[in-house]
């Protein structure tokens, strides 16, 4: 205890100020902004409040997630936005309007007035009270070290709480009720700051209904996605098969007509188009074999995930290390997706990062599939290139995420992370 | 000889089989599937076994599996693997033990009979015959110590690592074998391999040297 007491009383310490930052917040942004809010909405009947719920709404909202972050870092009750996404407004004065609707039809907003009106007014307990202990604590020590002197002389008796500070006597005694209210403001701070934390969740989190609507928003943009993908791809193989394999046997049949004729006539030109055949139809299984590998490689269908990912790894021109922690394989869909995302990873690593070595670690725990890419290279990979968000896209189906770091400088290092419940544990060929 | 066959496509099973037998083999059995191969493997315990990757009843690796494990029961079992795609994963698999008796070919190369039939014999006497894919995939990965060989080096350890001896070397680039013995003492040097004098042994140190 004794050891631990300078850390808890900084904590503590740490809570009381992050309380009273909390209410300055909510007292000067926080009401400023509610009135300039109530006031644009006031003005939609004459008009101008077209023009300026829009931007009020927005300073709300940049406030209200500002605060949602404090109060997630500070007091440990993590609170999501909630806001539905606004839809893509029309051109000219549809679009104020559009704007407005969505501002004023997201029940969101007015929540979040509800909060700028409510928290200066149980911020005072919640998260004012703690310091303004504090304060008044301090105060009362000041006048016990003799601050009472000046104070009784210019303005009489001094009334700290309930004790009338005239001599060193009470002053002392003053002093001690102070270092009580130190004390005791130190001793509520993290308790208090941690209910003001569950109080803000109750109005600035999302409601379950909002969760709903953000969740079927996010699906239906991620199946029409992959439904895409999935039409492009088609789209790709049915070209590549058309002007590759199948014209070469076409080619292969006019040939071989060819041959038929000349068998008796001209055999010295038969075998040299016999030749040509033969090449063609090499050529033509190559071709297939690439357009396989893109669709499904062997090594992903015969092994699994990890060995895919290692043969990847070989084939690659840098040297890749390749870590795994699976048991059993993860759902078909998922490897694959997982398989293609690490390839173009693998790919944009060889081609940009200057990278001399990358690592591929990819291991599954609690109930999370986590792949992460390491190159030594220079950085500043770019997470909105293209590249990148084509893989965001392709585990996004699989309500996959992806976080890049890559600082200029290095190392670059890619993370995805999708849900998967359980990696079937199928039987591994040993 | 006698030969061990397994292949799952009927059509392709028996042109195999039908080639195989033209050029002086025996078929002592013909498989199409991974349990049944193995079996016939440890039961015909062949001079060669010719073997498809990909076999039923799960239509993954099995083959490989198949003869990855015969090997394991009877170490050198020579074996010639063909599929339709060549990985660096399965030829370091079969290159593992460092045996010989072991290619691994693409289905393709079959059009070309000679080569084909001169490969399953390279195998069956305990030599090696990879993919020339598999090879220039490895050389191209090969590093600073591979760049160090000359283009005509380079060339010469392609074909050596295919598991080509020193006079179809010195025929394939039309000089003399001494010429060819000289390169692969360079190539040996600048790889700082033990130089070895047996055709096999000498491929196996090439190929570890690509599939660290």
């Amino acid at each position: 205890m004794v050891d631990g007491g300078a850390g808890v009383i900084e904590r503590s310490g740490a809570a009381v100020v992050r309380g009273l930052a909390l209410y300055l917040m909510a007292l000067v942004i926080g009401v400023l902004l509610c009135c300039v809010m109530l006031m644009s909405i006031t003005l939609i009947g004459v008009g101008a409040g077209l023009v300026l719920v829009p931007p009020a709404g927005a300073a709300v909202r940049r406030y209200a997630d500002r605060y949602r972050e404090l109060t997630g870092r500070w007091t440990g009750t993590r609170i999501d936005s909630p806001y539905a996404p606004a839809p893509e407004p029309r051109a000219g004065l549809a679009g104020w309007w559009d704007r407005t609707v969505h501002t004023l039809s997201d029940q969101a907003t007015w929540r979040d007035l509800l909060w700028l009106l409510v928290d200066p007014i149980t911020g005072v307990v919640t998260a004012l009270l703690p310091a303004a202990l504090v304060a008044e604590g301090i105060y009362g020590v000041l006048l016990a070290s003799g601050l009472w002197m000046p104070i009784y002389e210019v303005t009489g008796t001094e009334w700290f709480t309930f004790v009338p500070v005239g001599d060193w006597r009470t002053a002392v005694a003053a002093g001690a009720l102070g270092a009580l209210y130190i004390g005791a403001g130190l001793w509520i701070a993290r308790p208090m700051l941690a209910l003001h934390g569950r109080w803000a969740a109750r109005l600035l989190a999302p409601t379950a209904k909002s969760r709903l609507a953000r969740r079927v928003q996010q699906l239906a943009r991620t199946r029409s996605e992959a439904v895409d993908a999935q039409a492009a791809e088609l789209r790709r193989i049915e070209r590549d098969l058309h002007d590759g394999a199948q014209a070469r046997l076409v080619a292969m049949g006019m040939s071989l007509g060819a041959i038929e004729h000349l068998l008796d006539r001209d055999p010295q030109r038969a075998r040299q188009l016999l030749a040509e055949v033969r090449r063609n139809s090499v050529q033509a299984l190559n071709e297939l074999r690439d357009l396989v590998r893109g669709i499904h490689p062997p090594v992903l269908a015969d092994r699994g995930l990890v060995d895919a990912v290692r043969a990847l790894a070989l084939d690659h021109p840098l040297p890749v290390e390749v870590s795994a922690d699976l048991d059993g394989r993860p759902a078909a869909p998922v490897e694959s997706a997982v398989y293609f995302a690490v390839a173009e990873v693998l790919t944009n690593a060889a081609k940009h990062s200057g990278a001399q070595r990358v690592w591929v670690d990819i291991r599954h725990c609690d109930g999370t599939l986590r792949v992460t890419v390491t190159d030594d290279g220079h950085g500043g990979a770019d997470p909105s290139g293209s590249g990148l968000r084509g893989i965001e896209r392709r585990i996004a189906t699989f309500d996959g995420v992806l976080a890049v770091s890559s600082p200029p400088g290095g190392p670059t290092i890619v993370t995805m992370e999708l849900p998967c419940a359980s990696s079937s544990p199928k039987t591994s060929h040993s | 000889m006698r030969v061990v066959l397994a292949e799952d496509l009927a059509l392709l099973r028996e042109g195999l089989a039908g080639l195989l037998e033209s050029a002086g083999f025996q078929i002592a059995a013909s498989v199409a599937s991974g349990p049944d191969l193995l079996a016939a493997l440890l039961e015909h315990r062949p001079d060669v076994a010719v073997v498809d990757v990909r076999l039923p009843p799960s239509f993954t690796d099995e083959g490989l599996q198949a003869a990855l494990e015969a090997r394991r029961r009877v170490p050198g079992l020579p074996i010639l693997v063909l599929s339709q795609y060549v990985e660096q994963l399965y030829a370091r698999e079969l290159l593992a033990d460092g045996s010989g008796g072991i290619g691994y070919l693409l289905k393709d190369r079959v059009f070309d009979v000679e080569q084909f039939i001169d490969a399953v014999r390279r195998v069956a006497a305990g030599g090696t015959a990879m993919d020339p894919e598999v090879i220039a995939k490895l050389v191209t990965k090969g590093g600073p110590p591979i760049s160090r060989l000359t283009p005509r080096e380079l060339k010469v350890l392609k074909l050596m690592a295919q598991g080509r001896s020193n006079s179809a070397i010195a025929a394939r680039l039309s000089v003399t074998e001494r010429a060819v013995a000289k390169h692969i003492a360079n190539i040996f040097t600048k790889l700082d391999l033990p130089v070895s004098e047996d055709d096999n042994r000498r491929v196996l140190a090439v190929l570890a040297y690509l599939n660290r």
